[in-house]
């Protein structure tokens, strides 16, 4: 059990959450291996945000398991949220703030160091090409730059996973692309990915996939094993056959 | 400790970064001040007055000359006849009117007694008053010069002190007023704003998903706010000293602290506002109409408490304003110290404390 558990970044067992009658989340059971890119798909109302809620340790579960980063989501809530990185659909960085600003800003509230905020900035503001914007404000960046700043700020702490929900809303179709690049790379240093997203062609870039419907899990496993399972070719296609059987929504 | 720095760095950049929000912090003091000071004084000076001379003689232009000589009035042209009179008080341009009629001189030194008419504008019954009792104090200041010898049988003379503010310095007690309502704006409705932003930015979920403590977020948000509302507070006393000469005659120290203590108050009013609210107009609209409108009118520094009805009365003892300024005028003007105030100091001790527990508590609900 031990060793299962330094393997997987998240386990989660029969993990439930209700609202009076409701189920939100009902009994979902998945896990996501260390360093991998895992899609959280699921129509509106699904039950998705509330399931991450849970994960990032925002909300307490109802009932059953669930272990993120190697800790408890009941008891180490603290000890999950020094080790995630989240990047929300809504725009997270303070416009009236400089880039170095926003990047010194969130380096603070994880706790690194001065010297460690200045190196790590420095090679960050060079990586995304950022060096004459540095001392820019954010709000004069065009929205892909900012996209790419947020998704860097979000794991600029070294987390070991890092939460994505719906992390390119209204972006252009070349911006997501280079977007997902940045994904890539943070995957291959070792940070494991879980994102949300309703645009299939993302779905497409994910090791795993799973599918939410009106609370459960309903498939889980790589985008080509579930084109196969569902006879298709398309991912779109895929969604559709499952967000079908919805009953509330 | 380093993440609370980080955080309350990025608080102070967010308001020097803010056109607005400098403009309510450091503009509106100033802009009160003066308007209170100057503007809105309770004095009453330069009355437009007309006098309808029909006597002529020397008495009555030596009461004119009296009238002329006082700061008080402000003479229009000399006016010929009624009509005249009526047009003017229609005009606005005169506020009061003396009358005297053909034989004033003479019917005084003949019978020993003559008439006078005052008219005045009561539409404003404050300012008719006032005019009234200036223009029968120089009639009464008048008739004894006439009788310096004469000595009346029995003589009861009143010795007036207005005490704690000697010279009727209008403006005096206006000031602690306009304290509480600078720290009112300055730490309930910037505060709440400030938070609700951050909720309407979505940074707010970001920072509950990072390490940081949820209720750290509200100490750094209310620090900035707590040290530039303590930068206010010294420059509204800097400006009530050397632009409209008050004296401050109680303990720095114990204004300070009574401050404080009151600023305490409003942050825990404002971080209730940010709980109860998601969007930045709601928050300003609740801070505004809940909570400085009543600091406004039922404080007491704008309008007498004493006078109003008894619901009006009552709501003013749940507001922490109120005994903000029973506190800050007694220390400041009157020079009392903490024995006077601590009944109010206590009470306001008492609500800091319940409206910072039960901000907190709301706080921590809306979490899980």
């Amino acid at each position: 059990m031990k060793n299962t558990i330094s393997d997987k970044a998240i386990i989660c067992k029969n993990l439930t959450k209700r609202f009076g009658d409701f189920k939100a989340v009902d009994q979902i059971t998945f896990d996501v291996d260390r360093g991998e890119i895992f899609g959280f798909l699921g129509a509106n109302g699904a039950g998705k945000t509330t399931a991450m809620r849970i994960l990032c340790g925002l909300s307490h579960p109802t009932s059953g398991e669930a272990n993120v980063a190697g800790f408890d989501v009941y008891k180490q809530r603290e000890k999950i949220k020094a080790n995630i990185g989240y990047m929300s659909q809504k725009f997270s960085l303070y416009e009236n703030l400089t880039v170095l600003e926003n990047i010194e800003f969130y380096g603070g509230v994880y706790g690194l160091s001065r010297s460690e905020i200045r190196t790590r900035s420095e090679k960050l503001i060079a990586t995304l090409g950022l060096t004459n914007e540095a001392k820019k404000l954010v709000g004069e960046l065009p929205l892909g730059w900012k996209q790419k700043l947020a998704f860097s700020v979000a794991i600029f702490h070294r987390p070991k996973i890092v939460f994505l929900d719906e992390p390119t809303g209204g972006v252009d179709p070349v911006t997501r692309r280079q977007f997902w690049d940045l994904i890539y790379e943070a995957a291959a240093d070792g940070i494991t990915v879980f994102v949300t997203t309703h645009y299939m062609d993302e779905a497409e870039y994910c090791n795993r996939i799973s599918v939410m419907v009106d609370g459960r899990v309903e498939a889980l496993d790589s985008p080509r094993n579930l084109k196969k399972e569902f006879n298709t070719h398309s991912m779109d296609e895929v969604f559709y056959q499952l967000a079908r059987k919805a009953k509330r929504s | 400790m380093k993440q609370l720095l980080a955080f309350i760095r990025k608080e102070f950049y967010h308001v020097f970064r803010d056109k607005r929000t400098l403009l309510i912090l450091f503009g509106l003091p100033i802009a009160q001040i003066v308007l209170f000071g100057f503007a809105l004084s309770s004095e009453v000076k330069n009355i437009g007055i007309a006098v309808l001379d029909n006597a002529h003689d020397a008495t009555s232009e030596q009461i004119v000359d009296r009238i002329k000589t006082s700061s008080y009035f402000l003479f229009k042209d000399p006016v010929l006849n009624l009509t005249e009179i009526d047009e003017k008080f229609k005009e606005g341009s005169i506020k009061c009117a003396l009358l005297f009629p053909a034989n004033f001189g003479n019917e005084l030194g003949r019978s020993g007694k003559a008439q006078v008419q005052i008219i005045t504008d009561a539409s404003d019954p404050n300012t008719a008053t006032i005019v009234v009792n200036y223009l029968t104090a120089i009639l009464a200041n008048y008739q004894q010069q006439l009788n310096p010898t004469a000595r009346l049988p029995y003589e009861i003379i009143p010795q007036v002190r207005q005490l704690y503010n000697e010279e009727q310095n209008g403006s005096l007690n206006f000031i602690p007023g306009v304290i509480a309502l600078i720290f009112m704006i300055v730490c309930t409705t910037l505060t709440s704003v400030s938070i609700v932003r951050e909720k309407e930015l979505g940074t707010m979920e970001i920072l509950l998903v990072s390490p940081f403590k949820p209720v750290m977020v509200l100490v750094a948000k209310a620090v900035p706010y707590l040290v530039l509302s303590v930068v206010n507070l010294i420059i509204i006393l800097l400006l009530s000293v050397f632009l409209l000469h008050v004296q401050i005659k109680g303990s720095l120290i114990l204004i300070f602290a009574e401050s404080i203590l009151f600023i305490i108050t409003c942050l825990s009013l404002g971080l209730l506002i940010s709980n109860q609210t998601n969007s930045q107009q709601t928050a300003m609209l609740m801070s505004m109409m809940g909570m400085m409108l009543p600091t406004l009118i039922l404080t007491g520094f704008m309008f007498p408490l004493e006078n109003m009805p008894w619901i009006f009365q009552a709501i003013s003892h749940i507001l922490p304003s109120r005994y903000y300024y029973i506190i800050i005028k007694a220390v400041m003007l009157k020079g009392l110290g903490f024995s006077y105030v601590w009944k109010e100091t206590l009470i306001l001790l008492a609500m800091a404390l319940f409206l910072l527990a039960v901000a907190l508590k709301n706080f921590k609900i809306r979490l899980s």
